[in-house]
């Protein structure tokens, strides 16, 4: 298997999505937006559309789109124009509307979309990977600089902006780095299951985690460790690999709760 | 003796509403130990997010140590305990992780702990009687030992300032007695000024200096002692 450039590509792509999309979701988990992924991804796809429109690579699109998005969510959140599953809601559907209407005026309503909906990680290329790598890096660096700001945000918002924690940057650079990892994750598991790997690997990590340091370590190794059994697995079974991928992480959670459950007694 | 807290004529009310709070006048000097109440809706919880600076007065004006509220320089030593249905106590976070929560402003954003930091971190654990538990899941906890750490991590910002918003909510009456013992002796300890918002305040009506009864206005402002008998049940407020 590994003897197919396409397939070291694909690991190689994996196992960068499979670490960055549970670092960012636990955050996002533990600010109960586990859905945000889903209402970026869903802008992304007017990206993506926007991209074919324009002429442009839809990947750097979506990423401008999916940054925006990020963006208009956190700000109609915290200004109080409208609860959090409103603003999700408002930019899930404005995202997907703009999306089918591009696509439409592009003349492109059959052109790769299932690609970009269901992820296409065995046609990824070395340019993909390079930019996959550098969004990953970045993100994952990000992470790590600013973990026990986003850690202490996540556990107490009101009491971080009373003592003078810059809460509204770390939000919005929390938002960005959502939007990164949906455009990172695009060509892996598609924009319609790109939530489900920021969300999965976490709550399944949490069934099993003593802290919030063992969750998001757990998160990242489930996460990776269902991005390239999947796609070991989809490869010989002939099986898509997005939807095998997050499928694997599913059975974590389910595997993570039974041992909880045995545990508990 | 210096001024903590002082409200100057100020009235408040939300989004272009009527005033929740008229005409309020309140001085609190340093190291005292306020306790405010009153009935839910009275305006408890917005003078205490205006005495924060998180809301800013229609009229009059609110000073945080002479400067005015909103623009307080040295915010990092404001401890502040949000009620427990704001708090995260259902994340995996170990008493440690939460305790240490309380040096971001102070310690800075970026990278681990710093020495000193994590030395403030320990003390605050042991000053509430957690350190045996430091490394356990907060969710492990009963709910007076979550407010316990809660409050080890305003601590841990070595405040000038402490402020307790319904601290009592869904805790049990004996948990309660330990709370304001524990307060009592961290005020006397750290001579800090704290402020204890609550909708009752029978628990901490023996310890307090003070007591500041809230409905639209003040309505009360003395020693608990002071106290008309026919108020110390606050229900008796809507008489």
């Amino acid at each position: 298997m590994l003897e197919l450039e396409f397939m070291r590509l694909a690991f190689a792509t994996g196992a960068i999505v499979g670490l960055l999309a549970p670092a960012v979701g636990f955050f996002l988990v533990q600010r109960q937006l586990s859905l945000i992924g889903d209402g970026i991804g869903h802008v992304a796809f007017a990206g993506v559309a926007a991209g074919y429109l324009l002429g442009l690579p839809p990947v750097l699109t979506a990423f401008v789109a999916s940054v925006g998005g990020a963006t208009a969510i956190e700000w109609l959140r915290s200004h109080r124009h409208a609860a959090g599953d409103q603003a999700l809601a408002l930019v899930f559907y404005t995202g997907i509307a703009a999306g089918v209407v591009l696509i439409s005026l592009a003349g492109a309503l059959n052109v790769d979309l299932f690609a970009f909906l269901f992820g296409s990680i065995l046609t990824t290329t070395r340019t993909d990977l390079v930019v996959v790598a550098g969004l990953g890096v970045t993100g994952l660096a990000t992470v790590a600089l600013l973990y026990r700001a986003f850690a202490g945000v996540a556990l107490d918002e009101e009491g971080a902006r009373v003592s003078g924690v810059p809460v509204g940057f770390l939000n919005v650079t929390l938002a960005v780095l959502a939007a990164t990892t949906v455009a990172a994750s695009l060509r892996i598991v598609g924009i319609l299951l790109i939530a489900a790997l920021m969300v999965l690997p976490v709550i399944a990590a949490s069934r099993l985690a003593w802290s919030m340091r063992s969750n998001l370590i757990l998160a990242m190794g489930i996460g990776l460790g269902s991005a390239l059994a999947g796609l070991t697995i989809a490869y010989y079974a002939n099986l898509p690999p997005g939807g095998t991928i997050v499928l694997l992480a599913a059975a974590t959670f389910l595997l993570a709760s039974g041992a909880q459950s045995l545990r508990r007694g | 003796m210096s001024v903590a807290v002082e409200l100057r004529g100020v009235s408040f009310g939300y989004d272009g509403g009527r005033d929740v709070l008229t005409d309020v006048d309140l001085q609190v000097a340093a190291g005292e130990f306020v306790a405010v109440a009153g009935p839910n809706g009275g305006g408890k919880t917005t003078l205490m997010r205006l005495v924060l600076g998180l809301e800013r007065p229609r009229r009059g004006e609110s000073l945080l140590f002479g400067e005015p509220a909103a623009r307080f320089s040295y915010r990092a030593t404001l401890g502040y305990l949000a009620q427990r249905s704001q708090l995260g106590s259902d994340a995996p976070a170990t008493v440690r992780e939460v305790v240490s929560a309380g040096r971001l402003a102070a310690g800075g954003l970026l990278g681990p702990l710093r020495r000193r930091d994590r030395a403030l971190v320990e003390d605050a654990i042991g000053r509430v009687g957690l350190a045996d538990r430091a490394d356990d899941p907060l969710r492990t906890l009963s709910g007076g030992q979550q407010q316990r750490a809660f409050i080890a991590k305003a601590l841990a910002a070595e405040p000038s300032l402490l402020v307790l918003d319904e601290p009592t909510t869904g805790v049990d009456v004996e948990a309660q007695e330990a709370l304001a013992a524990l307060l009592d002796r961290l005020h006397r300890e750290l001579a800090v000024t704290i402020l204890y918002v609550s909708h009752e305040f029978g628990a901490v009506e023996h310890v307090v200096q003070r007591l500041v009864l809230v409905r639209g206005g003040i309505v009360f402002d003395g020693p608990p002692s002071d106290l008309p008998g026919v108020w110390h049940d606050p229900s008796h407020l809507h008489a």
